[in-house]
């Protein structure tokens, strides 16, 4: 129905100059009564200073970029920025906060790296920062719902699940996809969220289940038949419906966490290390209510983003050796690996089902267990990828490091319902 | 206020719902329908715009049926035990539309149908001050 971004996607931009990514760093992901905000990024910010080679003086550091969604609506705080930038001896530094609903820090690190592109700063801080653990649930709903239009989607009745579940509907009525392909995204992110310590949930859904089993068996309650994780997911009482086709287990978490990234000027990164990873390709885009689209089974924003991305880094989806997407919801990963190029259309959850974006298989999705069992800080999240690709890019990621010494990563960070979305691409220096 | 003198708002819209009009805009210079109504065509950019009554048919696009529900809802006696449905709804005309979808059974999702004909409805919810029309969808 709208035409307008055929015009408005143009030829192929570059930066200015180079940027590099030299340190990067993510508190643990979880719900932590006894942590604000701002502590979250201070433990965030002392796992980047470690991560840096050579080491950082934060005197060196010229501006904060900060992705937050809503301090204000969940901890009473509004800006969050200077607040952070004087926890960290940072003032009297420019600092700025983003807000782009989920996209928050992964538009952050796009205003960081234009900043350094443009040659206005050689070195800065970027980060994302959600504490949303203390409010309790129907106002985190009605926070995130925030992210939607208000004057047209809320009043409906939507929630964000319901946004997402709506989207379901379409995808599966086009495509015929089962149930159980939303269910095998779920199991397969925290397969490999189990392999990450900073995960919300680093437990598979068997040992969920297992649990649970355990725990029924100890207090000498009736044993639920499980046969498996698909039975499990099946259950209404084991993974309850959020909004229908989603259940619990296709939903992020509500978590408290924060991400950190140092990016500094090309010809400056090796006074910090020897193995850089550089960002190659930058995309953004932004597009208006779901009704208002002319497709629910794709979001145009992502594609262009995607788009945008790939064009300033020469290279194109077959090369991605892995990638972080936003799976706030089992069915947006699905979208996400189709909008990204991975697969066609229609294939997405084809793909799911067959294993294809496990971290053994030919396309790892999500190394880090994705936002689904890694937690979804929603101003943190962007950035949380791009710490995961730092550590993968670099051979540094542990038991779910991706084989093969991964020189191409991906990171896609989605705002609301694709209101905002950025890409990013990072090469191993 | 004479219709035509109302400016493309917000509160003009929920004021025609009120009078259990479902109104959307014309672009007078490439035509093109906006429901929501705009000031603006996105397509065109003149803001040249008259109002303009829709049918109120249409086909049911995307759905969920809410289970876990924000305040308001839960204010209006929704909730786990008591689910609501949510969609998109194609009007006839063209444009799409997020609304609440009555008439249909929340605790069996699986039957509902994607593209069953619509027709629009005027719902008062909340209580009080709060209490106004808003815009619902029911199977024709």
């Amino acid at each position: 129905m709208k035409s307008r971004a055929k015009a408005k996607t143009k030829a192929r931009r570059g930066l200015g100059r180079g940027v590099a990514l030299v340190g990067a760093g993510m508190s643990k992901f979880g719900s932590f009564p006894e942590k604000a905000g701002r502590d979250l990024f201070f433990e965030a910010f002392q796992e980047l200073r470690a991560s840096v080679d050579k080491g950082l003086d934060p005197e060196a550091i010229e501006a904060l970029y900060l992705g937050n969604y809503s301090s204000d609506l969940f901890e009473g705080q509004g800006h969050t920025a200077p607040i952070i930038a004087d926890w960290l001896g940072l003032t009297p530094r420019s600092a700025t906060r983003i807000e782009d609903a989920c996209a928050s820090s992964g538009v952050a690190l796009r205003q960081g790296v234009i900043a350094i592109a443009s040659g206005l700063y050689d070195v800065v801080l970027v980060g994302g920062v959600e504490k949303m653990t203390a409010l309790p649930t129907e106002r985190v709903t009605d926070v995130l719902a925030t992210g939607g239009d208000a004057l047209f989607e809320i009043p409906a009745g939507f929630t964000f699940p319901g946004f997402y579940a709506a989207m379901a509907t379409a995808y599966i009525h086009r495509y015929g996809a089962p149930l159980e392909a939303l269910m095998r995204v779920g199991i397969k992110n925290h397969e490999h969220g189990a392999l990450n310590e900073k995960a919300q949930f680093n437990l598979t859904i068997r040992q969920i289940m297992e649990n649970k089993l355990a725990k029924a068996k100890a207090q000498g309650r009736p044993l639920p038949s499980w046969a498996d994780e698909l039975e499990f997911l099946r259950d209404d009482s084991a993974n309850p419906v959020i909004a229908w086709p989603l259940r619990l287990f296709d939903c992020s978490p509500i978590s408290d966490g924060a991400a950190a990234l140092l990016l500094v000027a090309e010809e400056r990164a090796k006074e910090f290390t020897d193995e850089p990873v550089y960002i190659i390709g930058s995309g953004q885009a932004s597009d208006g209510a779901l009704h208002s689209r002319s497709e629910l089974t794709s979001i145009r924003a992502a594609k262009l983003a995607a788009q945008e991305a790939y064009a300033m880094a020469g290279v194109g989806p077959q090369e991605i050796k892995l990638a972080e997407v936003h799976d706030c919801f089992t069915i947006a990963e699905i979208i996400a690996t189709e909008d990204l190029g991975f697969f066609p259309p229609g294939e997405g959850w084809k793909a799911a089902m067959e294993g294809l974006t496990s971290l053994r298989g030919p396309k790892p999705i999500n190394p880090s267990g994705g936002l689904k069992a890694k937690g979804h800080p929603v101003g943190a999240s962007g950035a949380a990828q791009v710490v995961e690709l730092w550590k993968q890019l670099r051979g540094q990621a542990g038991p779910r490091q991706v084989r093969g010494e991964p020189d191409l990563g991906l990171a896609h960070n989605v705002g609301g319902t694709g209101q905002t979305c950025v890409v990013h691409i990072f090469r191993r220096g | 206020m004479a219709t035509t003198d109302r400016g493309f708002t917000t509160a003009a819209f929920y004021k025609f719902l009120d009078e259990h009009k479902l109104m959307g805009s014309r672009c007078r210079s490439c035509g093109r329908l906006y429901l929501p109504p705009r000031p603006l065509c996105p397509e065109c950019h003149s803001e040249e715009m008259e109002w303009a009554e829709m049918s109120g048919r249409g086909r049911l696009l995307a759905f969920t049926a809410v289970y876990v529900a924000p305040t308001a809802m839960l204010a209006a006696g929704y909730g786990r035990e008591n689910p609501y449905c949510v969609g998109l709804v194609r009007l006839e005309e063209g444009p799409a539309i997020s609304a609440q979808i009555l008439g249909l059974d929340p605790k069996r999702p699986e039957e509902i149908e994607i593209g069953i004909p619509l027709r629009v409805a005027f719902l008062e919810r909340g209580e009080g001050e709060a209490r106004r029309i808003y815009l619902a969808f029911q199977p024709a």
